[in-house]
């Protein structure tokens, strides 16, 4: 009893040095000088609480642990509820074909602020699984990966506005710059310990946000790049003669283009835009769960595993552990590059303000919380991390806060995500 | 001719400052990478913390009209290095501890979350916005011609320089001479045969979170009254480049720590004076990766040797 | 095939390897023996380039590979195991052999996203070769399993097997016989002879197990507190007094 006490005391007393300064005191400016005033009534009485009730946790704490041993459920994760392995493969191939019907008619069935937003979804599924490449299939933490989006976004920005490229022409392009840049950060790092690759990474992401808001003369700094033109459907044409255009979604279109409306002789409908824009990152979500799908059963992949579990193993059997690390690396940056590309068309305007730290943390989370490594986690990740936001304001504010804290509790209790899942084996077949 | 000299005087004054302040945190990264191998991501936001309470601290004195500047150095330094040292412990607590010996990446992503967290806890907590605080300490010398450039060494430089040294010495007596000091180096050998010894492992992986953290603090009330400025966000920064001048020294290596913060500060200085402000950020990082090129282990590191 | 000369190696103060020079022919089988801590494995890592030896030459097959990165020396030919088993745990048993074969498979990113015939062919070369050294060292029956759910005898198996896919020249073994039972060592005898018969695989092999080393090598060398102190057929070994005084005389 004397020793849990004093460890109720120092406990107690951790907490009221964490909680108090920093939310019972507050530093105001008052006209010209700084004061120290105290917070609210409520929030005094909040951190009273709970510096108390860790007093009274930890003095009681056997007793409290006995109590939720005998109601607590078999530790377990999410996965539990699901249905035993050997069933779940008879339910993927009709799950996953109800998902791709429900996410073709979502347009059509949904309002366009919906739509919109399920967009949103879509861009950061492709930058969750992007990372995942990096993050879950080979184990590097990249802490700059929005970088690579932003090296994606201004390619697109730029050539458009200064060259007058097409969408497509800078959509392949994007993801090669981003690819160039992740090879050549890589580089040098991936031949250390993986925590430095985590630090220059996160120094990359701040250096290039830097060099996007000073460089003026090509990025326009803070303001940004606007009128950045919509991506178009190819079409071919007969009339005069056979070619090639690009049918635009405006009422209008730019010279050499034709509107869509007009080409398929139906009424101009503004959310037609909105639609082709969801069904366009739909088709890019598409191509890269199907790059990712292959890539994990290719030697690469299994490489990638490998280095996971026993790099010495590897480099025994001589595999280049350096070039392995760097294919996912510049894999996962060339993503990054798509995604930037898709995104600056569809708002239309970008400066270095979607392209801070907290974006990167932000797709961080989405593969952590969706467990590292599994495709249909991080999907649903990206769902709920994008949405959440969206359905409660109020949310909004601690939105961040609740990230960070998310990933500590992730990492102890569940490093895995909340869905696990295997890499898919390979069989030897035995007759 | 003077006049080039003396404003070169003054970049090299500046920076020494500067790094001097680097060199306090860079120890931070470097003690917990000497004994558990790891980089502690969260270092930078307890700097943070330490610069806000010293901010409360100051300011809460004026308000009682205590302007004494021995006393209220004492007492920033001292609620600072409290506050910040509990947070260090509890980054360790949460955020190291239970994940330690398991997968690499794993504290790493836990670490990060706790910097992101801790980030928006004062961000939230205290207002997105800066606050700036009034000088404490004003004046200085100046040296040169009375109509030319003059070079300044401020007050707040010098006492800047002095706590540094201070507080370097002062630890390094501690690691050489106490108890603590030398289960510190013994875990930093070999943290298995420190704990087959005897020696409380947990304790001391803990102590150097505290000690990194409290170091952190100083050098958090110390840029703090020097800038007059602090938001949420600067101990991101902070962290970075105490980082890198921890590796520019070798990580791992105390007396690598100083002479890295003092390299990188300096190295600032010189490209905000003859170059540009803004790239002052971006040459501290591409110093980072050249380093990391050409030298991985440091000036002052000794090289690796992987078990196998 | 393989030759070293005056191999040295220094952590710090402590000289780990001093002077060691040793010739593998081909077709041979060559043990290194010593006592504990004799700096054995230190020679496996300088030549197998894990570490960078201090000073001494190095040379396979008539090139120098001293200072080389490991994993270009195993790609000349020379590959190894561990003293303590280092399979891919969660990988499955065909998998580990599959990922020795990554420079025969076709790695090129392309024709594996689009699986181009040359990409299917190469990948089922890979897998036949597996198969065919699973049916050899008796694993067969095990090849979907993971590799870390096998028993410690089968784990060392698959370590050689994983070793002999990428068709080697000469292969190193860190005390495979450590922790086998008499059949298993028995076993492992008779495969490592098959190796060098009907593979012309040479064998650098460290080993304690005294009648192991001596049935089947061809030349021993004897290593003690880094220094070479002997060396010839196991015969003049046995009958060595410098050798029964400082290794076998403990016994």
């Amino acid at each position: 009893m004397r020793s849990n006490l004093s460890s109720a005391f120092f406990a107690a007393g951790v907490t009221f040095i964490l909680a108090f300064p920093l939310l019972g005191l507050q530093l105001t400016t008052e006209g010209v000088s700084l004061i120290l005033a105290s917070s609210s009534a409520t929030t005094l009485s909040y951190v009273a609480i709970g510096v108390l009730a860790v007093f009274f946790v930890q003095l009681f704490k056997e007793q409290i642990l006995g109590q939720l041993s005998k109601v607590k459920p078999k530790p377990g994760t999410i996965s539990n509820l699901l249905p035993a392995e050997e069933n779940r493969a008879k339910l993927v191939k009709p799950g996953v074909l109800f998902v791709v019907v429900v996410a073709l008619l979502w347009p059509f069935m949904m309002e366009r602020g919906a739509t919109d937003l399920a967009t949103l979804v879509l861009i950061y599924i492709m930058l969750g699984l992007g990372l995942n490449i990096v993050v879950g299939l080979a184990g590097l933490l990249d802490l700059g990966y929005v970088a690579f989006y932003a090296v994606g976004a201004y390619t697109y920005a730029l050539l458009a506005e200064n060259l007058g490229w097409s969408f497509w022409a800078c959509l392949p392009l994007g993801g090669l710059l981003a690819a160039l840049f992740g090879f050549v950060l890589g580089f040098p790092v991936l031949r250390l310990r993986g925590d430095y690759l985590a630090i220059v990474t996160l120094g990359f992401g701040e250096i290039i946000r830097i060099l996007l808001n000073n460089l003026t003369e090509l990025t326009n700094g803070p303001n940004g790049i606007g009128g950045i033109p919509k991506p178009t459907l190819p079409a071919i044409q007969t009339e005069p003669d056979v070619s090639i255009i690009g049918l635009e979604f405006s009422r209008r279109a730019s010279e050499g283009n034709v509107p869509f409306h007009e080409f398929f002789g139906i009424s101009y409908d503004p959310a037609m835009k909105v639609v082709f824009l969801y069904l366009l990152a739909l088709v890019l979500v598409f191509f890269t769960l199907y790059v990712i799908r292959r890539l994990m059963r290719m030697p690469v992949g299994r490489a990638w595993e490998a280095l996971r579990e026993d790099e010495i193993a590897c480099r025994s059997l001589g595999l280049n552990r350096t070039a392995i690390k760097l294919s996912a690396f510049t894999i996962g940056a060339a993503f990054a590059g798509f995604a930037g590309c898709f995104f600056a068309a569809r708002q239309g305007f970008i400066n270095p303000e979607s392209f801070v730290f907290k974006e990167s943390v932000i797709i961080l989370a989405i593969v952590v919380l969706g467990g590292m490594g599994s495709q249909i986690g991080v999907i649903l990740a990206a769902i709920l991390i994008t949405i959440l936001p969206e359905l409660a304001r109020e949310f909004q504010e601690y939105r961040e806060l609740m990230f960070g804290l998310m990933m500590v509790l992730m990492m102890i209790w569940s490093p895995q995500g909340l869905l696990p899942m295997k890499r898919p084996h390979i069989e030897l077949k035995q007759e | 001719m003077l006049e080039v000299t003396l404003y070169f005087l003054q970049q090299l004054i500046n920076g020494i400052t500067i790094g001097s302040t680097y060199a306090l945190i860079a120890i931070g990264y470097t003690m917990v990478y000497g004994i558990i191998g790891m980089i502690n991501f969260a270092h930078g936001e307890v700097y943070m913390i330490g610069t806000y309470i010293a901010f409360m601290a100051i300011t809460g004195l004026a308000m009682l009209g205590i302007d004494f500047l021995p006393i209220v150095f004492a007492v920033a330094l001292i609620s600072s290095m409290l506050v910040s040292s509990t947070f260090g412990l509890a980054i360790e607590r949460v955020a190291y501890r239970p994940l330690r010996g398991g997968n690499r990446l794993i504290p790493l992503i836990s670490a990060i979350g706790m910097s992101f967290f801790l980030q928006n806890y004062v961000r939230i907590s205290q207002g997105a916005r800066d606050i700036a605080m009034p000088s404490v300490v004003t004046g200085g010398w100046n040296f040169g011609p009375e109509d030319g450039f003059q070079a300044s060494v401020s007050y707040m430089q010098i006492i800047i320089f002095v706590v540094t040294v201070i507080s370097m010495t002062a630890l390094t007596l501690f690691i050489n001479r106490s108890r603590l000091g030398r289960a510190c180096r013994a875990t930093a050998q070999d943290l298995k045969m420190a704990g087959l010894l005897g020696i409380n492992t947990n304790n001391v992986i803990a102590a150097t979170f505290v000690i990194g953290a409290a170091l952190a603090a100083v050098a958090g009330t110390l840029l703090g009254m020097y800038y007059g400025v602090a938001n949420a966000y600067i101990g991101f920064i902070a962290g970075l480049k105490a980082f890198t001048a921890a590796v520019l020294g070798g990580i791992g290596s105390l007396p690598g720590a100083m002479l890295g913060g003092l390299i990188l500060g300096i190295a600032e200085s010189m490209t905000a004076a003859y170059f540009s402000t803004e790239y002052k950020d971006v040459v501290s990082f591409g110093l980072l990766v050249l380093i990391l090129l050409f030298k991985p282990t440091g000036i002052l590191g000794k090289p690796e040797v992987e078990k196998i | 095939m393989l030759s070293v000369r005056g191999l040295s190696m220094r952590f710090g103060g402590l000289l780990a390897v001093n002077g060691v020079s040793l010739d593998v022919n081909e077709r041979e089988i060559i043990s290194i023996i010593g006592p504990n801590g004799a700096g054995k494995t230190t020679v496996f890592n300088c030549i197998s380039g894990f570490y960078k030896p201090t000073s001494g030459d190095i040379k396979f097959q008539g090139k120098a590979i001293q200072g080389m990165p490991d994993f270009k020396i195993s790609r000349l030919g020379m590959v190894r195991t561990f003293q303590h088993v280092r399979l891919f745990n969660s990988m499955t048993v065909i998998e580990n052999l599959l990922v020795a074969q990554h420079r025969h498979v076709n790695t090129n990113l392309l024709s594996g996203l689009l699986k181009t015939p040359s990409f299917r062919k190469k990948e089922s070369e890979a897998m036949e070769r597996a198969a065919y050294w699973l049916k050899k060292v008796d694993l067969l029956p095990m090849a979907n399993r993971e590799a870390g759910n096998l028993a410690y005898g089968q784990q060392r198996r698959l370590e050689i097997a994983r070793c002999m896919v990428t068709e080697p020249d000469m292969l190193m073994l860190d005390e495979p016989a450590a922790g086998l039972n008499p059949k298993e060592t028995r076993d492992l005898d008779e495969l490592i002879v098959s190796l060098k018969h009907d593979y012309n695989v040479s064998v650098l092999l460290i080993e304690h197990d005294m009648g192991l080393v001596m049935g089947i090598s061809d030349r021993i060398y004897v290593v003690s507190q880094g220094t070479p102190l002997a060396q010839g057929t196991p015969d003049e070994i046995k009958s060595n007094p410098e050798v029964i005084k400082a290794y076998l005389g403990e016994e």
